[in-house]
């Protein structure tokens, strides 16, 4: 399966070249962009590991890239995904969040049903590579 | 000003009998409204004969203090501060019979955080009032001091895209259709496949209850295992408006607690319900962590007509108020009434921090929401995925696009109908990140996307030529002009 979180989940992966073109227009609106990484894709999971802080007056997404491309040396069989901070007032939040790496296989999730009473049902979702111990979940 | 429209002293204005309410101090050209006031713009079609300036005071009269005759008894109040006053009449731009009154009252008429109290004043009984042939509320300007004793949104478009985890993108959602007569089984179906395929939401329509043909808690439970299901096969939050709407307030409560049960982020509730069930609702979903979706059903009867009713720029506000965070809010291009100027009214005042003064698209007060949540609009109704190019540049980014009938309707399924939808969307926001044109070259960047996507060249090839292109009943009346310096 393909995890498909983020907001470019169903276009084929993207270059660094088209990496470079959406961190630039995130740049040009006025947001930091931000590196993360993790090896557990679970859809509530959201805090993922920040690669450095988000990068706060960077004015060339170049600069964004080399560190991705710094980051997939490391955690190259990882999520990994940028995300572009708005600090402005009434959002301050996110505004772009975009997967640019993912392992080369990918599980998917276990959908675990606990019958509870009458007719209820409780689901949990457990991505299959998360029984092993972060850090050895990808290859 | 003319010698009849002057202000009475005490003696002659308040001996018994029957006066022009413009005399009893209903009309005072020279106020300045204070900052505190709620300020309402009615466009009055007075009764042939009738004194505009007449009826604008009768309007203001008969929406705060007035009777039809003089009673003594207003002596016993500051009657002065609680006369509404009409302080500014206008002819309306090309409608000869019509006038836009600007009506001010005072911010201690009304009771902090009720829509009830506001509505029952400002639309309670004068919408009746026989010397008026028509009457409608264009537009009102809430003050911050009553803005504040609001909720407004449980949740608040940033914390539910937080809460979904879904940034950078409109929402996609569908309505699931037929919109009556599917057994819960066979609903959860619909809604396992649309959110599958890659939507994010799927919707229960406005008069889906709990009938016979599936009871409520049918519904819900099957519902919940296809977002769970959904889920689980994508690694994304999904979510399904469980409509919660009932014939009590009481039965309300007892269907929003399954839904928070079953772990739905959000649910669903339908403008006819009324403005005191909204904000009680409104309170329910903050205080459970839910997102509240509010379906307008039956705005149409009041809203559409230029002439008469209230616009439902107004609606908007009362429903930010209210504290609902999605809200139906047009289409423009789609089956529904929704002139392109006149959405983008509503579409600010849901989204924006403070509205300016934009007569061109109908907002004719700055209003400050003084940190209010923002409401997400909604866009449902005869749209599908030829049309995101325009979609986008209408609506903009923070909107639930929903394609019912564009995701369900598509050849080879309602999952690849989902992902027609969600190709569609994510290619054309690309393009206009990576600064394409995307409105002149939409067709073009679609095309591009159906390459490698073939629902998308499917839904593109099946619906290339609807478009729903009527007159629009409702358009601004001022229109910009290119001025000449």
């Amino acid at each position: 399966m393909r995890v498909t979180q983020g907001t470019f989940s169903f276009l084929p992966d993207f270059t660094d070249q088209q990496i470079h073109e959406q961190v630039q227009y995130c740049i040009d609106n006025g947001w930091a962009v931000s590196i993360e990484y993790t090896d557990d894709p679970h859809p509530r999971n959201t805090y993922w590991e920040m690669w450095g802080h988000p990068m706060f007056d960077n004015p060339d997404a170049a600069a964004v890239v080399y560190e991705l491309n710094e980051c997939r040396k490391v955690y190259g069989s990882y999520y990994i995904r940028i995300i572009a901070f708005d600090s402005s007032p009434g959002w301050e939040s996110i505004r772009l969040s975009f997967i640019v790496n993912r392992p080369s296989e990918e599980p998917g999730f276990k959908l675990s049903r606990t019958e509870v009473k009458g007719r209820n049902i409780q689901y949990s979702i457990t991505p299959y590579s998360s029984d092993k111990p972060q850090g050895s979940r990808y290859k | 000003m003319p010698d009849g429209d002057k202000k009475l002293d005490a003696k002659a204005r308040y001996s018994a009998g029957v006066l022009e309410y413009k005399k009893m101090g209903y009309w005072e050209p020279d106020y300045l409204p204070k900052d505190t006031d709620v300020i309402a713009l009615f466009r009055i079609t007075p009764q042939d004969g009738v004194d505009p300036i007449e009826a604008a005071a009768a309007v203001a009269g008969e929406s705060s203090t007035a009777t039809w005759t003089v009673v003594w008894t207003d002596r016993l109040t500051a009657c002065e501060k609680y006369r509404a006053k009409a302080y500014r009449v206008d002819p309306a731009p090309n409608n000869p019979n019509e006038y836009f009154a600007y009506i001010a009252y005072e911010l201690d008429l009304f009771e902090p955080g009720s829509i009830a109290n506001l509505t029952a004043s400002i639309i309670g009984n004068v919408f009746g009032f026989k010397p008026l042939k028509a009457l409608r509320l264009e537009d009102m300007r809430l003050p911050v001091a009553y803005v504040k004793t609001f909720q407004g949104p449980a949740t608040g478009i940033v914390v539910e895209r937080e809460r979904l985890n879904c940034y950078g993108r409109p929402l996609l959602g569908a309505t699931v259709k037929p919109k009556l007569g599917l057994s819960g089984r066979n609903y959860g179906r619909v809604v396992y496949e649309a959110l599958k395929g890659g939507l994010d939401f799927t919707k229960d329509d406005e008069n889906i209850n709990s009938q016979p043909f599936m009871h409520w808690r049918d519904r819900f439970l099957y519902c919940m295992e296809a977002v769970n299901r959904a889920s689980a096969s994508t690694g994304e939050v999904k979510g399904t408006y469980l409509n919660v709407t009932a014939g009590t307030m009481e039965e309300m409560y007892k269907r929003a607690e399954f839904a928070k049960e079953l772990g739905s982020v959000i649910i669903m509730i339908d403008l006819v319900i009324g403005y005191t069930a909204i904000q009680s609702m409104a309170k329910w979903a903050r205080d459970n962590d839910m997102i509240l979706h509010l379906h307008r059903a039956g705005h149409g009867t009041y809203t559409r007509q230029k002439t008469h009713g209230v616009s439902f720029r107004v609606i908007a506000k009362w429903m930010r108020l209210a504290g609902v965070d999605h809200i139906h809010a047009g289409t423009v291009v789609g089956k529904l009434e929704g002139d392109p100027a006149t959405t983008k009214g509503y579409y600010d005042i849901c989204r924006e921090e403070q509205n300016s003064v934009s007569l061109e698209t109908g907002v004719f007060f700055d209003q400050d929401w003084a940190s209010l949540n923002k409401v997400m609009p909604v866009a449902s109704g005869g749209i599908h995925a030829g049309q995101m190019h325009q979609l986008i540049h209408y609506l903009g980014e923070d909107v639930v696009l929903q394609f019912g009938g564009g995701t369900i309707g598509h050849p080879q399924g309602i999952a690849a109908g989902a992902t027609a939808n969600r190709v569609a969307l994510e290619a054309m926001v690309y393009a206009r990140n990576a600064g394409r044109d995307y409105l002149a070259e939409g067709p073009t960047i679609l095309a591009e996307a159906a390459k490698t996507c073939t629902p998308l060249r499917e839904a593109l090839d099946i619906w290339k030529d609807v478009t729903f292109d009527y007159a629009s009943t409702d358009a601004p009346d001022f229109v910009p002009t290119t001025s000449v310096s």
